[in-house]
Order: structure tokens, then sequence, then C-alpha cells
């Protein structure tokens, strides 16, 4: 048998987690643009059309809203689908589908239908992808009662999490950070699987609680070395974005008394504000400094290489306010 | 638009019972009308009134477990499909026996016991979902159907357009039932379509397209019969635009005539009554005795108001049951 890599990409992480559960349940199938022979955009569902084939590996039109709705009535009646949108700037075309329909279903219908479905999308800022192939919006999806929302920075965490939101009987938005699509880490064990709900603590310390979610969690961890000798940082990664994991994050405030979220999201009504508020109501008294926020500036995403490098939180800026923050 | 004029088109008994159908569709929404005007019923409803046929016409064709989505205006979908109507009046009053305990209301029944899966409040919102359930059928090797009921006023939306392209495309078993009244709410269809003729987009996504008459419940039966043999020979969707009329306004409250059409209109339409026009047929084509239609008409009738009365002896839902179902577990 031949030795398994040690080392895999994140995009190759998810590409197995799917193939497993593929394997595991005929119910799931995947429907997107270009997903099934082609192999998807990024070559993230490469290889699974020649082992499942074109009735589980559906290739549409680009109709967003008509497929998005024709997977959550599939998920009604007994399919467990995949829905591939490629970048989550093309999920605003099946928001009604997702807010309307798939998100008030089980409730609405009191229990009687369930809606298992993944819906797949690429987010964040690289390489110049501009406005309309840069955002993340997930506070978009975690301000709606009913969706659960992932997103992951290790491909260990990427490939628990899909494996568990494929046995999931909930309407989940999984979000891949496009930036993180090539990057490598320790392979997961085969049968892996994460719980949703629950965030990790990436690095420990007892000095400030920094708050991060998808590639923001690297970029945190950069800092947090880079300050090692002078202060011990303690690094979240939230990884369910709804429901979010706030006792994790309590438990860690309690102990380091200070706060940094850095978020991807544009500042307003963010994961960032959320997580705050949250603290702020009820750990304010174990604090010893104001909870500080790093957001995205709240602009269309630029084009041009230096103005986008401005316009996210980046190591420099998160080491910045951590310093910042421990000098409050 | 095609109607044949002879004896073999049913028979007394199937006339008869499609006419119970109609009828209890009929004297359910008029009852409706009347409790939500009472405030019994806490919201305003649309009101299926005129539209009988089409309903009872399509679902006649379709097994308990091929799945329909309907819309804003459902309750005769409902019925047609084989709603209990002490469940569907307890839904309407928002009350713990309804089929959503009363989390749905009129626009959210779920059924998917007999097949329901979701009245609709937004337009076209239903559409798509019809093709993921024909989807599962032809996944899953059955011979099931999917139905997609909705207006001229829902023809517009974009989601009609990609849901007719993806199950033609993907040969899905799903039949789209345009149901013309010829108004989305107050705006005529002529004002806001190039082209009226709904059944003719069919032919944009290369599937067959027809209009039937929508107020002669057989004409739309006969019709259906051809899409479902169709769908569950494998071969593909249709688009059956059935043209009819609704004698009510849009919502319960909303005037009858509006800005956007005349009494002599709505009078015109309802000598093409589809009650009328079944009973004619049962009497002259088919020899069939008034007094049975009757009949029908009294057992209805007691049905509907002992549903009310049900409806109204059903609990209010606690607020502590508010946190069930948020998620499925």
């Amino acid at each position: 048998m031949p030795n398994k890599p040690t080392q895999i990409s994140n995009l190759e992480a998810i590409r197995n987690a799917i193939a497993v559960e593929m394997r595991l349940n005929p119910d799931i199938i995947v429907i997107g643009e270009g997903t099934g022979e082609r192999g998807g955009c990024f070559a993230h569902t490469k290889g699974l059309f020649a082992e499942f084939g074109a009735e589980r590996m559906l290739d549409t039109p680009i109709s967003e809203n008509g497929f998005t709705g024709m997977a959550i009535g599939a998920a009604a009646t007994g399919l467990h689908p995949i829905v591939d949108l490629m970048f989550a700037d093309f999920i605003l075309d099946a928001m009604t589908q997702l807010v309307n329909q798939a998100a008030k279903i089980h409730f609405m219908s009191n229990g009687q239908i369930r809606v298992p479905m993944v819906l797949r999308a690429s987010i964040g800022s690289t390489a110049a992808a501009a406005g309309q192939h840069s955002g993340v919006y997930y506070p978009l999806f975690m301000h709606i009662p009913g969706l659960k929302v992932v997103t992951y920075s290790t491909p260990a965490d990427g490939y628990g999490l899909m494996r568990s939101a494929l046995r999931e009987p909930n309407p989940v938005i999984f979000l891949d950070h496009k930036g993180l699509f090539p990057v490598k880490g320790d392979a997961p064990a085969e049968d892996l699987l994460i719980p949703l709900g629950k965030a990790r603590i990436c690095q420990t310390g007892t000095d400030v609680t920094v708050v991060a979610a998808s590639l923001m969690v690297q970029y945190a961890l950069e800092a947090a070395a880079q300050l090692a000798d002078n202060c011990a940082v303690e690094v979240i990664d939230m990884r369910t974005l709804s429901p979010l994991d706030m006792e994790t994050v309590f438990a860690s405030v309690e102990k380091t008394g200070r706060l940094l979220i850095v978020d991807e999201s544009f500042p307003v009504c963010s994961m960032a504000s959320e997580i705050a508020a949250c603290v702020a109501s009820e750990r304010l008294y174990d604090l010893d400094a104001p909870i500080r926020r790093l957001n995205t500036l709240p602009i269309a995403h630029p084009f041009s290489p230096p103005l986008e490098l401005a316009t996210i939180p980046r190591t420099t800026q998160i080491r910045t306010a951590i310093e910042a923050l421990m000098k409050e | 638009m095609k109607t044949t004029k002879t004896k073999d088109r049913c028979t007394r008994a199937q006339a008869l019972d499609l006419y119970r159908q109609m009828f209890t569709i009929r004297y359910f929404e008029t009852r409706g009308g009347e409790l939500c005007r009472k405030g019994d019923i806490p919201a305003f409803i649309h009101l299926y009134v005129g539209e009988e046929a089409v309903a009872v016409g399509v679902c006649s064709q379709l097994h308990t477990s091929d799945m329909i989505t309907s819309t804003h205006r459902g309750h005769g979908h409902a019925l047609a499909k084989g709603a209990d109507v002490r469940r569907l009046m307890a839904e309407l009053y928002g009350r713990t026996d309804g089929y959503c305990g009363g989390r749905g209301g009129s626009m959210h029944i779920f059924a998917p016991e007999i097949g329901l899966l979701g009245t609709n409040g937004l337009v076209a919102g239903g559409i798509p979902s019809a093709v993921g359930a024909a989807l599962t059928a032809k996944v899953k090797g059955t011979d099931g159907v999917a139905v997609a009921f909705f207006g001229d006023g829902g023809s517009n939306h974009g989601a009609f357009h990609e849901s007719l392209n993806l199950a033609s495309a993907f040969h899905l078993p799903v039949i789209f039932v345009c149901e013309n009244n010829l108004y989305a709410t107050a705006t005529p269809l002529a004002t806001i379509a190039g082209n009226p003729e709904i059944a003719q987009r069919a032919v944009a996504y290369g599937m067959p397209g027809a209009a039937v008459d929508g107020q002669d419940v057989l004409a739309v039966r006969e019709a259906t019969a051809r899409a479902v043999a169709r769908a569950r020979a494998g071969d593909g969707p249709t688009l059956l635009e059935c043209k009819t009329y609704r004698y009510v306004g849009h919502n319960e409250g909303d005037p009858v005539c509006g800005t956007y059409r005349t009494s002599e209109e709505v009078e015109l339409w309802k000598l093409r009554d589809p009650l009328l026009l079944l009973e004619r047929y049962f009497t002259t084509e088919l020899g069939g005795d008034i007094a049975e239609v009757d009949a029908v008409r009294q057992q209805v009738t007691d049905d509907v108001e002992d549903a009310i009365v049900f409806a109204h002896n059903s609990p209010w839902p606690a607020a502590a049951s508010l946190e069930a179902h948020r998620y499925a577990k």
C-alpha cells in the first residue's frame, strides 16, 4: 500500500471529504457550473466526475436561482445535494431561494420537511479578483435563522467539517477561502469528523485572545508568532460562524481579559460585531481593555494589487493591533 | 384550445368525484373569506374561487406520492391533492392541529404525506422546488412526477425561465402548470408581456406547451394526462397554460374589480363557471341525476362546517414551543 501523503492542500482535503461521503451516501449529488467533467474552476471537483459520473455530477446552466431552488426541492424529497456556486458573490443571485425557502422550510413545515444540502462557494480577497469575485458575505448568511455557516483554515479542519456538513439535516453554507486552496497542512485521518458549532483553539495564550476565521486565522497565527517573545496570544478559529461557539470565546476572554477580532467581512453587522456584542454583553467585567476589531474596509474590493492589499486586514496590522491592545 | 364533447370523457362516478372536489374548494374558500373578514382567520388569504378546475383537473392525474408546489393562492391545490379539510382549516386559523401547527399559515402549507411540497408566499418561489422533486424522482429511479403551479404573474419571473430550461435540459419529469387568470394582482398580463401567450414560451425551452380551457375540468384532466404520460415515460417536461379566472379580489379584502377590470367581465366569466360546466355535462351528457349533485353539495357543506368548528376549537400553539424545529436534528 502506498504511503499516504502527510501534507495535503486545502483544496485536496475538501475534495477527498466529498469523495468519501459520496461513496458512503448515494443521495449526495453535486450541482454546479463546470463542476462535472471540467472539475471545477479551481480544479476543486477534479476526479469526482470520473468516479461518480454525470448523474451525480450535474453540470448546470448559469442559473443560480434556478438550480439552487432545484437543489432545495431535491433535498426536501430525499437527495443531499452539494450546490457549488464557485464564488460567494454569485450566491447573491440565489438569495431568495436560500433565505425564503431553504432556511425556512423546516421550521415553517413544523419539522415535517428537512432540507439537507451544502451550498459551497469560495470567498475572499486574493490575486486581484476585484469587486465582484472577492466578497466573503458570511454575515449575510449568519443573519438568517435556519442556516449553518462554516469556513475553515486548515486541510484537516476543512476535511472534518465538510464530512460533517454532508451529514447535517440542515442547509449548510460551506465557504472555502480562495487564498487557502493551495496552502498545505497536515493530512487528516481518514475517519476524521469535526462537529459543526465548535471553535478550535489554534494556540493557547494568557495575555490576549485573537478570534478569527478562514484566512485571517493564518494571518493571526503569523502575527502571534512574531510577538511570541513579548506576549502569549491565544488564537481561536471560529470554524462555524452560525451557530457561533461563544462558550469557547468566553472562556478565553475570562483568562486573557483582552479581545481582538479579525474578520475579513465588512465591519457593519459582521462576525466581529456580533462576537464583540456577545462578549460586551456577557463578559464585560472580565475585560481589562476595550474590545478591538479589524475588518475589511467598507468599500468595493479594488482591482489594483497595492489597493487590494490595503483593503483587508494583514499580518502587520494584526500585530500592530495586538501590540496596541496590550498597552491599553 | 380543444374541447371534446363526447360521453367518454369520464364516467359518472368520476364526474361526481371531480364535482365534489371542486365544490369542496368553492365552499371552503367562500367560508374562508367570511371567516377572514370576521377575524377568525388572523391574516389575509388569497382565494381560489373560479379557478377550481385547474387544481382538480391536474391533481386527478397524480399519485399521492407525486409532489406539487403551489402558490400564495394554494388552498385549492392542497385540497385537490388530498388535504384533510379539518387540518387545512386549522392551519389557516393558526392552530396546533393545522398541517404545520400554525407555523406556516395559508401561504406556507406543507403536507409531504399527500405530496404537497408547500404553498408559497413568493411568486414563482416554488417552481424550482418542483424541478428538484423531479430530479429526485429521476436520480432515485422512481416513476414520480412533480407539478409546479404558478400564475401568469409568476411566468415573468426569472425562476420560471430558469426552471423550464433546467427541466428541459435534464429531461426531468415535471409539469409546469400556469394558471393564467389574466392579472398579476391588478396588472393585466397583456400590458406587461411582449407575448401574452404563455404556452408559446415552451417552444423557447424545447418542450411541448399547450393552452388549455382552465374552466373545463375535463380539458385540464386530458391535457394533464398527456403531460403525465410523457413525464413518466422519461420524455421530459411540459408547460400547460390553463386559462382561468378568479371571481374575487387578489386577496380577501381587495375589491373584486379594482382599477383593472369590470363587473361585466367577471359576470361573463361566471357564465363558464367550472362547477356549472361540469354539472351540465353530468346531467345532460352523462344522464346524471341532479339529486346526486345536491347530495354531494350537502355532504361537502357539512364537512367544511365541521372543519370550521374543529379549527375553532383547536388549541393555540404555546409560545414555549417556538424553539422546536429551529434546526433539524
